[in-house]
């Protein structure tokens, strides 16, 4: 096996959208848009590839900003940052397509902002 | 004169296998826009791994898909590994493409069969899905599942398969084979299914590329996007290339994930007769700390298993991105100017996993 | 199966399974098990429907979806939930957006086990099924007798 060798970088939110358009031009594809929380902050991980040539940007913002959107750029763009806005909260400004919180129907309102389970003991209890 | 009505499609629906609810905008019978709204199998499975120790999430990275799951946990068991340094012992790699392979012929057969019945074509669905037991009776006799295998562990795989049952799997993949021929044959020469696909839900080149297609919707449309070229598990020893088609339309798809077929037979083949002798896992010590974007590829399209550890014998974040996912972007684009008959095979065309896409 | 004169017809409704229940309830229908030579078949519409087949835990969303349908059913009907998920949430029980099992929701005649159940032990899940709906029948048959006799008591007497 040969293993992957991935580039990661940590950009400015004020860079994003210079840095997406870069890669657009360069004629990357977009493969993914993930949000993980740590701590107060979201790191927000963009990754790209080209010729095999897998590759990352990220930036990492508080729980309460908004970002702009990337689906100006790359169109298909908007199912991530739906994804993204349903279930972490993450505000995303000027998405092409805008669901409004409907892509993902959840029961509580942003569930992967804070997690919560249920019936933490076997289910014979409940 | 025509004025826009919104047609709701789903959440039950006969041609669906799974709840999917899609609006269609429409003028008379020509579609102008779709847009969907999924959530009908949202499980929120990815915050389990606050719940469950790293080696024991690959169960639930499996249940992810119960059609491609031997993939979802060869996925996620690569991307632990690469973030702790585990060096696999190579016949575990093998037996892993192996079962990849399997899991692969699998699910296009039961693509091909869903989509048949889709076209109203009865006949040919019985037909894909007879061949598609022989798979299954070879997963079960392998690894104990059917459609769920639990056979990949962190470090390696959980169970070898003795040089006899490996020659008697080369051996029965010759019938196999036969069997497909005739029914690609149908496939992709009968008049009828042809005039049902041919010209159907087109999406250019361009359109796949800058949307994000991936796998045989992507490869359907000219671009070469096959994630087994960055030779991952053994595959980086073995000799393929992607199968690709240039037109675009429901019949080019269907056509790759066709000669796709043949090409996993000849990937197992290879496979068996190059396999080492040797371990199957190594050691698992210590815990995960750091994070990979581990990658592969689905018989639906690429997939995505990010993994985070923080140095616990839990994660911090486990994020999947499933091919589906990926490929709705393409499938809003195909539905614009689509006829409202043309929907349930446009919609079957991209192999939509909803399970998998919702998690 | 000589108990056996009408052909049940079933409704499958995928609540929130991984698909791999799914996928083996529509092996049962497929050349290997073909459970169509009983007199089985697979509908699309609640109304025409006699046992309902439920794979996958309960998810919030499909709470309304699953009791709508099984309002829909007429009398007699059977529930058989098919894998573990279906029978007590199994492995995604404590994710925050599944309900359990769908006795939560409505009742269960037959719980199928295994993840994924087996073609065999589902086609032995509904066979089992059809025991309960005949008795239901009958059941049915004389509740709706003692609702008559007890409506005219007496018959001609009146």
């Amino acid at each position: 096996m040969k293993p992957e060798n991935q580039e990661l970088r940590l950009i400015d939110t004020a860079h994003l959208i210079g840095e997406v358009e870069d890669y657009r031009n360069k004629g990357h594809r977009l493969v993914n848009v993930s949000c993980t929380r740590a701590g107060e902050e979201f790191e927000i991980s963009y990754s790209f590839e080209l010729d095999l040539r897998f590759e990352n940007i990220r930036i990492i913002i508080p729980l309460d900003a908004d970002i702009p959107s990337i689906s100006g750029i790359y169109w298909g763009a908007f199912i991530y940052e739906n994804e993204m806005h349903d279930l972490f909260g993450v505000h995303v400004r000027g998405m092409n397509i805008d669901f409004k919180g409907n892509l993902i129907r959840t029961t509580v309102p942003y569930p992967f902002r804070n997690t919560s389970f249920k019936g933490e003991g076997p289910c014979q209890d409940r | 004169m025509s004025r826009q009505i919104v047609m709701p499609f789903g959440p039950q629906h006969p041609v669906l296998p799974e709840p999917i609810h899609l609006d269609l905008v429409l003028e008379d019978e020509t579609g102008v826009d779709g847009m969907l709204s999924i959530g009908y199998l949202h499980g929120g499975l990815e915050t389990l791994v606050e719940k469950r120790q790293f080696p024991e999430y690959v169960y639930i990275a499996e249940r992810t898909c119960g059609i491609c799951s031997f993939i979802h946990g060869m996925t996620y068991c690569q991307g632990i590994e690469r973030v702790m340094g585990l060096e696999v012992p190579e016949r575990a790699h093998y037996l892993r493409t192996i079962w990849s392979e399997y899991s692969r012929l699998h699910s296009h057969l039961l693509w091909l069969g869903l989509f048949a019945d889709s076209m109203g074509f009865e006949n040919l669905f019985m037909n894909a899905w007879k061949h598609r037991e022989f798979v299954l009776d070879v997963m079960e006799e392998t690894t104990g599942g059917r459609v769920i295998q639990g056979s990949c562990k962190v470090g390696g795989v959980r169970r070898d398969i003795d040089q006899e049952t490996l020659k008697k799997m080369e051996r029965d993949l010759k019938g196999f084979e036969k069997g497909l021929k005739e029914m690609a044959n149908v496939f992709l020469n009968d008049d009828s299914v042809a005039s049902r696909l041919r010209g159907v839900g087109v999406l250019s080149r361009n359109d796949a590329y800058v949307c994000g297609a991936v796998g045989p919707t992507g490869r359907g449309s000219g671009v070469p996007i096959d994630a087994r070229m960055t030779g991952y598990a053994a595959y980086g020893e073995l000799d393929f290339s992607p199968v690709v088609e240039q037109d675009g339309d429901c019949y080019a798809r269907c056509a790759v994930r066709v000669n796709e077929l043949f090409s996993s037979i000849e990937i197992i083949r290879q496979s068996i007769d190059r396999i080492p002798g040797g371990e199957i896992e190594v050691k698992v010590k210590g815990n995960p700390d750091g994070e990979y974007f581990s990658r592969s590829e689905q018989p639906r399209g690429e997939l995505v298993h990010y993994v985070k550890g923080n140095g616990t014998k839990y994660l911090a974040r486990s994020r999947i991105r499933t091919p589906t996912l990926t490929n709705i972007p393409p499938l809003v684009k195909m539905l614009q100017g689509c006829e409202l008959a043309d929907v349930p095979v446009i919609v079957l065309s991209i192999d939509p996993c909803i399970g998998c896409m919702e998690r | 199966m000589t108990y056996l004169k009408k052909s049940p017809w079933l409704l499958h409704y995928d609540a929130s399974s991984c698909n791999g229940c799914d996928i083996e309830v529509l092996a049962c229908l497929t050349p290997l098990y073909d459970v169509e030579r009983f007199g089985i078949i697979n509908t699309g519409n609640p109304k025409h429907a006699d046992v309902f087949v439920v794979t996958g835990g309960v998810n919030e969303q499909n709470r309304e979806v699953i009791r709508n349908i099984y309002e829909q059913i007429p009398e007699p009907k059977v529930v058989v939930a098919v894998g573990i998920c279906a029978s007590s949430g199994g492995i995604f029980r404590e994710c925050y957006n599944i309900s359990g099992g769908i006795d939560q929701l409505i009742p269960v005649d037959v719980y199928v086990p295994g993840c994924a159940a087996r073609p065999e032990s589902i086609i032995d899940g509904i066979v089992k099924s059809l025991e309960i709906l005949e008795e239901k029948r009958i059941q049915m048959k004389e509740r709706a007798k003692q609702k008559e006799q007890g409506s005219s008591p007496g018959g001609g007497e009146r």
